[in-house]
């Protein structure tokens, strides 16, 4: 599983799951477009590449999803998959596949309007790395 | 953590001061109510925003509080002008959403038998849901003087009328705003978006006033019984959340630097009187303007909607501006603290102002009996026209509640509404709805929220405010 929804009286929030590092953040990308939009109608031609930075793993996370719905509210660009091929706590870069929205084939599910840093989590664990992020809807 | 709450009277309760809080928290609310929230959660985040520096007298929540992120929503926050912070977190994504109310010359009886021309035709003139774009396109340049001005830009090209300017709240327009202090990102999102309505939980409702609490005070108002109205709950839409976004992010750097021990990320804060401070209220300010135009625009093209339907003039529709009022912003405001009148930062995320009579900063027509106050309830239900009051100057920074605030998750809500058709269930109630969203039905059912006149009778009934009207819906426009 990549990540489940979490139930918060205002907003929602997603609980990511991730063989390492990489795969989380890989999957939070996932989680926030899978909860815009249907994914599977997206072809995910064009491309697209990222670098952001952080003071830490909740900031860079936060920075992440900032940053793909900036993507999503100003440039109308709906990320399929994100590869990232650079990560440390301090500072991610990535290549992300989209597609431009168009109306008459995506569907909008929710907007999402901000990602939050309430209660954010990002933790290595026993089994893996997990995260917990909160958006504002 | 265990919080134990004192009760101080009939709807307040005391959140005694421990640990790094600097002053006592205070709940206005009612048994019952208390029982319904998540109240673990809510009151540690009233506990929270009572650490923050300079805050005075008290870290207040109104009825309808709920768990936010960082300050509560429904919190009521006043830091010393000099020595207090200012906090992003503390007016919330959406600077500035409020609710507008115009009030028309017609009755019930003579709209219900239009009612769904009208609500179709609003609905196709009023765009609305999820990221939906206006009829107004904007270059950089001519954005830069929406956030300059606020409502008077939208009554100088031509939505709307003086008056509108003159019965909204600061007249529609936060002189301080600074359109260099924000981004090219808040501008670019904000662009497209002026004149819609928007998505969650926004609406437009064509209401009656089905009661009337106090006659003198709603004649003032200009309203009476069986009057048909239009309520409209928007806010700054996309620009207003990048502001708030951008100045989280920068705050968060800037919080590290000056080694303020926050309890949450999300309180991220700056000294008012420090560049950082200033560069958000002059930012936060532009999205306040923002909305003001927004709304001022989107009454404008309700009034054109009106007019068409019903083919009648201006003068004999009515539908004049009776109060706009915002509920998530910070402002700089003069209050007795101490015996004292200082200079202090009034934070409301999710509360309305409430400023009583003879208050300077009221128009002249409702400096004679304070500021309108516009609750909106859920949509099957009901809203109230409330008037300020002096306590309300005395106990909460002249503040009050903002709505009926939510008791399920959307998720929780959707999951109630499974199998169920809601706009069914709300016409049989007499209510039509039109919506955008799929799934924005469900996630606002009225079940979804508190029962609003249980937040309206502890606001009255503590003072801070007091009932002038009941609005019944008629009709609903939701994002």
């Amino acid at each position: 599983m990549k990540y489940e929804t979490i139930d918060h009286t205002a907003d929602f929030g997603i609980h990511v799951f991730g063989a390492d590092a990489k795969d989380l953040f890989a999957n939070a990308a996932f989680a926030l477009f899978d909860l815009i939009t249907d994914i599977d109608t997206l072809k995910g031609v064009n491309e697209h590449k990222i670098r952001i930075t952080g003071d830490d793993w909740p900031d860079t996370m936060v920075n992440w999803l900032r940053e793909l719905l900036y993507l999503w509210t100003c440039k109308e660009m709906l990320v399929k998959t994100a590869n990232i091929s650079y990560l440390t706590e301090h500072e991610l870069t990535a290549r992300v596949n989209f597609d431009p929205y168009d109306p008459d084939r995506h569907e909008i599910k929710n907007e999402i309007k901000a990602v939050t840093y309430h209660q954010i989590q990002v933790e290595k664990g026993l089994l893996g790395w997990e995260s917990k992020i909160i958006f504002d809807v | 953590m265990i919080i134990e709450l004192k009760n101080i009277d009939e709807y307040r309760w005391e959140l005694p001061k421990t640990g790094a809080m600097r002053v006592p928290g205070i709940i206005y609310s009612n048994a019952s109510l208390l029982k319904d929230i998540k109240l673990e959660e809510t009151l540690k985040q009233v506990a929270n925003v009572a650490t923050l520096p300079g805050i005075l007298k008290a870290s207040l929540a109104m009825p309808d509080m709920h768990w936010g992120y960082g300050f509560p929503i429904g919190g009521v926050a006043a830091f010393d002008w000099e020595n207090g912070i200012i906090s992003p977190g503390g007016v919330g994504y959406d600077i500035n959403c409020g609710v507008r109310l115009a009030a028309s010359s017609l009755v019930e009886k003579e709209v219900r038998p239009r009612l769904e021309d009208l609500i179709n035709a609003l609905y196709q003139n009023i765009p609305s849901g999820v990221g939906s774009t206006g009829f107004v396109k904007l270059s950089i340049a001519e954005e830069k003087k929406v956030l300059k001005e606020g409502s008077s830009w939208a009554v100088m090209h031509g939505f709307g009328e003086d008056s509108d300017i003159e019965h909204t709240e600061d007249e529609g327009c936060m002189q301080n705003a600074d359109p260099e202090t924000v981004s090219q990102r808040a501008l670019e999102r904000g662009r497209k978006q002026l004149g819609t309505l928007g998505s969650g939980n926004h609406f437009l409702e064509i209401g009656v006033v089905e009661k009337i609490f106090d006659k003198v005070t709603a004649q003032a108002f200009g309203l009476f019984e069986n009057q048909v109205t239009l309520l409209l709950h928007s806010g700054s839409r996309g620009f207003g959340y990048q502001v708030c976004d951008d100045f989280l992010a920068f705050m968060t750097k800037h919080v590290k630097k000056t080694g303020f021990d926050l309890p949450d990320r999300q309180l991220a804060c700056a000294m008012i009187q420090s560049k950082e401070g200033l560069r958000y209220y002059n930012a936060m300010a532009c999205a306040a303007n923002y909305a003001w135009a927004n709304r001022q625009i989107m009454l404008h093209r309700s009034r054109e909607v009106f007019s068409r339907i019903f083919d009648m003039g201006p003068t004999d529709l009515g539908m004049n501006l009776v109060y706009d009022v915002c509920h998530n912003i910070a402002k700089k405001e003069y209050h007795i603290v101490d015996g004292k009148k200082r200079a202090i930062c009034v934070h409301r995320k999710g509360a309305t102002r409430s400023f009583p009579a003879g208050h300077e900063g009221l128009c002249e027509k409702y400096r004679k009996t304070g500021q309108p106050i516009l609750i909106p309830g859920d949509m099957g239900t009901a809203s109230y026209v409330l008037v300020g009051t002096k306590k309300a100057m005395e106990e909460t920074f002249g503040s009050t509640c903002h709505g009926a605030g939510r008791v399920l998750s959307r998720r929780a809500a959707k999951r109630a509404g499974k199998g169920r058709a809601i706009n069914r269930e709300l016409e049989d109630k007499g209510v039509l709805v039109r919506c955008a969203g799929r799934s924005t039905l469900a996630e606002e059912m009225p079940e979804a929220y508190k029962d609003i006149s249980q937040v309206i009778d502890v606001v009255h009934g503590a003072g801070i405010s007091k009932k002038v009207a009941k609005l019944r819906p008629m009709a609903v426009l939701k994002g």
